[in-house]
């Protein structure tokens, strides 16, 4: 089919039956063009050829949940209108240091086709890429018609690149930059953006270290009617953020720098007010170094607030229970563990429409300390909150009874993430594993897409979950499991599963193996510190040629036979070009 | 410095010869950082705000505990790195009692408003209007530390002693003469 000619048919065929169903091309596309879920789209290229046509005419959007799954010829190959691009690219694990820096998922291939192909390219969304500064520089310089990045996770740009953004992007509407590795030769990025830039919609720097330039950034925002997102470092101070949201009252999502300071220049009063004249927000982030001292200018813009994240504020639990009696309408809350089992108690008594909850741990490599949360803690949350779809936990310890009861307080979890932080740990009390707690959520959750499991588990967790978990789609598992048959559980029985990552358990090669028949429908496989073999993983790659079986070698080499760290995954791209040497492709 | 002068009955904060009420309530705040309430200490605590940061997080000098996993617990570098900057910065403050032999009451200070061992043996001499030091002095600075041993203040780096010592004692006479001061 050549790409070249939209019209393939004509509109008079000879087929009387179906003659009053035949769409002109154009009226096809239009209709499609309405659709927006790109699983529902994938579902209408495969209806006929006619529909697979007008589909991908009419689509604006490519969402590449792995970078070489696919390669950017055949994306531009298919999809001639690309406005809006989302990629991701090294596997997850690679945030915890588990993956080496060169071990790809460059960017730049995938811009120097875009250049021809899409150069009137909006929007990149990218999520654990390897960006360069000449990347961004490329970008901002390739495509005219620029408007947003964003970039969660990613590594090996500075903010030269920034700056190259800042400077050349004529349309910018959207700057996210989320928590990269990025090398942070100072603030003077930001003073890049011409005068001229008036378009800003989302400007979030809040993870960058270095000074920008007060003035530039007021100027900026108060230039910047179309603000609605503004995420500002820990640099900035109160008194500066007063000024900020004086210019910017229609923000719907803020991220504040340092909420302490030695003495503000005015009073508190004028924080207060700059707050509540912010009747829009409905996010709220930042809050490094909160304290009661300042935190009650926050009250008034709460009662709206349907996103808090705490997570950098090292909060009591009275603190937060002092914030959160105003913030009734809350469905998003992060926080840090050193609020404890009372804080919790809190967001169970005054957040009842609580819709997520993560605890992140305040120190979670010192051994010695016992503080933070505990079984308790997530058991009031779940009293008071039964419409708890997504938790990520990070405690010291835990009980299947807790997690039993949580489970059947709240049977709508979509997403169950519990982190016992000492490895392969038992219930502290009866000190059995951990099997039943995982197999109650399992049960009693049939909306369950992902899990994480954690503590001390048998093979039983996996039967469990291979029995129940039927919605299951990703599944994170470490220092678990007794024998092969918990993986092969898994593999058997969790019919939607599409991203599995294995690190430290004892399956081997009759385990993996076991996937043989299932790892194409899957995205991905991770397996690290397990008992795969080399040998294993060459029967693998031979039986199925659409997957790609990478072994990455450790600083040791492969001596042994044994495959440290395996990641397989299916692609029609077959071996990727750029593997490092350090990645064997099998 | 009228020794008398030091040892009375007042309110005022230390080296202070007026009472002085207003500050007094000040002090109790704690979770208002010290900073405030004693000014003359000010100086060189205050960090600037951008370097600090990557100070802090250089000086993550923290042994790593004995069997620490690679990328376990699974949190994310970022908000490891970050939190490391803004633990040693937002702690409130190590309040740590200090006597000394033959004042009839104690004091409190904030470890944590100085950089090192200099500052707070300048703190404590001001204090308590005495010299510390190998210039013939009478006074040792010395602390207990968690295991509840009394040591000699300066032996261990600033950074440990501030996290060990829970109290202080600036002994006197001749159980101090011939210790000296290690600072």
């Amino acid at each position: 089919m050549d790409p070249n000619h939209k019209r393939s048919k004509t509109v008079d065929r000879v087929d009387s039956k179906t003659e009053s169903t035949q769409f002109p091309d154009e009226v096809l596309e239009r209709v499609l063009s309405l659709i927006k879920s790109n699983k529902d789209r994938s579902s209408a290229s495969l209806v006929c050829k006619d529909w697979y046509n007008a589909e991908r005419w009419s689509r604006r959007h490519v969402f590449i949940g792995n970078c070489y799954s696919v390669s950017p010829e055949i994306v531009a190959a298919r999809f001639p209108k690309i406005r809006s691009v989302t990629i991701k690219g090294k596997p997850r694990f690679s945030d915890f240091n588990l993956v080496p820096d060169d071990w790809g998922a460059d960017i730049f291939p995938w811009l120097n086709v875009f250049a021809t192909a899409y150069p009137f390219l909006e929007e990149l969304r990218l999520k654990r890429m390897a960006v360069s500064d000449e990347s961004l520089e490329f970008l901002a310089t390739k495509f005219v018609e620029f408007k947003k990045i964003s970039m969660l996770s990613c590594d090996g740009f500075s903010t030269n690149g920034l700056k190259a953004i800042a400077t050349h992007c004529k349309n910018l509407t959207e700057l996210d930059i989320q928590e990269n590795g990025i090398d942070d030769l100072g603030g003077h990025w930001l003073s890049c953006f011409p005068e001229s830039l008036t378009s800003l919609e989302v400007l979030n720097f809040s993870s960058l270290n270095s000074e920008v330039c007060f003035k530039a950034l007021e100027k900026l925002v108060s230039r910047s009617k179309s603000l609605r997102v503004l995420k500002v470092n820990r640099n900035i101070s109160l008194d500066q953020l007063q000024i900020l949201l004086s210019h910017a009252p229609q923000l719907m999502e803020l991220g504040t720098g340092t909420f302490m300071q030695e003495l503000v220049s005015g009073p508190v009063t004028g924080l207060k007010n700059a707050f509540s004249n912010c009747k829009k927000l409905l996010t709220l982030s930042g809050l490094w170094d909160a304290t009661p001292l300042y935190l009650p200018v926050i009250y008034s813009a709460c009662a709206n607030l349907t996103f808090l994240n705490l997570s950098y504020a090292t909060l009591r639990s009275d603190e937060l229970a002092n914030l959160l009696s105003h913030c009734k309408c809350l469905r998003r809350l992060w926080l840090l563990d050193t609020v404890g089992d009372k804080g919790l108690e809190a967001v169970g008594t005054s957040c009842p429409l609580l819709e997520e909850l993560r605890v992140f741990p305040a120190d979670p490599f010192d051994q010695e300390i016992l503080l933070g949360v505990t079984e308790s803690g997530f058991v009031s949350v779940s009293r008071g909150c039964p419409n708890l779809r997504y938790v990520l936990y990070f405690c010291r310890q835990m009980t299947n009874a807790a997690v039993a009861t949580i489970a059947k307080n709240c049977p709508n979890f979509t997403h169950f993430r519990l982190c016992i932080m000492n490895p392969g740990q038992p219930d502290y009390l009866t000190k059995e594993p951990m099997d039943e707690a995982f197999g109650s959520i399992v049960k009693t959750c049939p909306n369950l897409q992902r899990l994480a499991v954690s503590g001390l588990l048998t093979d039983r967790t996996f039967e469990y979950i291979g029995k129940y978990a039927k919605n299951l789609e990703t599944l994170s598992v470490a220092f678990a499991g007794s024998t092969d048959l918990g993986m092969e559980c898994v593999l058997g029985g969790c019919p939607k599963l599409r991203k599995l990552e294995i690190r430290d358990c004892p399956f081997g090669n009759s385990a993996f193996l076991s996937g043989v028949g299932k790892y194409e429908s899957m995205r991905s496989l991770w397996m690290s510190a397990c008992n795969v073999t080399i040998n294993a993983c060459r029967t693998l790659a031979k039986e199925r040629p659409r997957l790609n079986v990478e072994v990455m070698k450790d600083e040791g080499g492969c001596n042994d036979g044994q495959a440290h760290k395996v990641y397989v995954y299916r692609t029609v791209a077959g071996r990727r070009k750029d593997a490092p040497p350090f990645v064997l492709t099998l | 410095m009228n020794m008398e002068d030091g040892l009375c009955l007042t309110l005022g904060l230390p080296g202070r010869n007026e009472p002085d009420t207003e500050s007094c309530y000040k002090n109790n705040n704690n979770n208002n950082n010290n900073k405030r309430s004693q000014p003359e200490y000010n100086d060189d605590s205050i960090e600037s705000k951008g370097s600090s940061i990557a100070k802090e997080s250089d000086m993550d000098t923290a042994p790593a505990p004995k069997s620490q996993v690679v990328g376990w617990p699974p949190v994310r570098n970022y908000r490891r790195i970050n939190f490391q900057a803004k633990k040693v910065e937002t702690e409130s403050g190590i309040y740590v009692k200090v006597s000394m032999d033959g004042a009839p009451y104690l004091r409190k200070i904030d470890l944590k408003v100085y950089k090192g061992y200099p500052e707070l043996l300048k703190a404590l001499e001001n204090m308590f209007k005495l010299t510390i030091g190998y210039k013939g002095s009478e006074y040792a600075p010395t602390y207990e530390d968690k295991d509840g041993d009394w040591m000699l203040v300066g032996d261990v780096p600033w950074e440990m002693f501030i996290v060990s010592c829970k109290r202080m004692r600036i002994m006197k006479g001749s159980e101090a003469k011939g210790l000296g001061c290690n600072v």
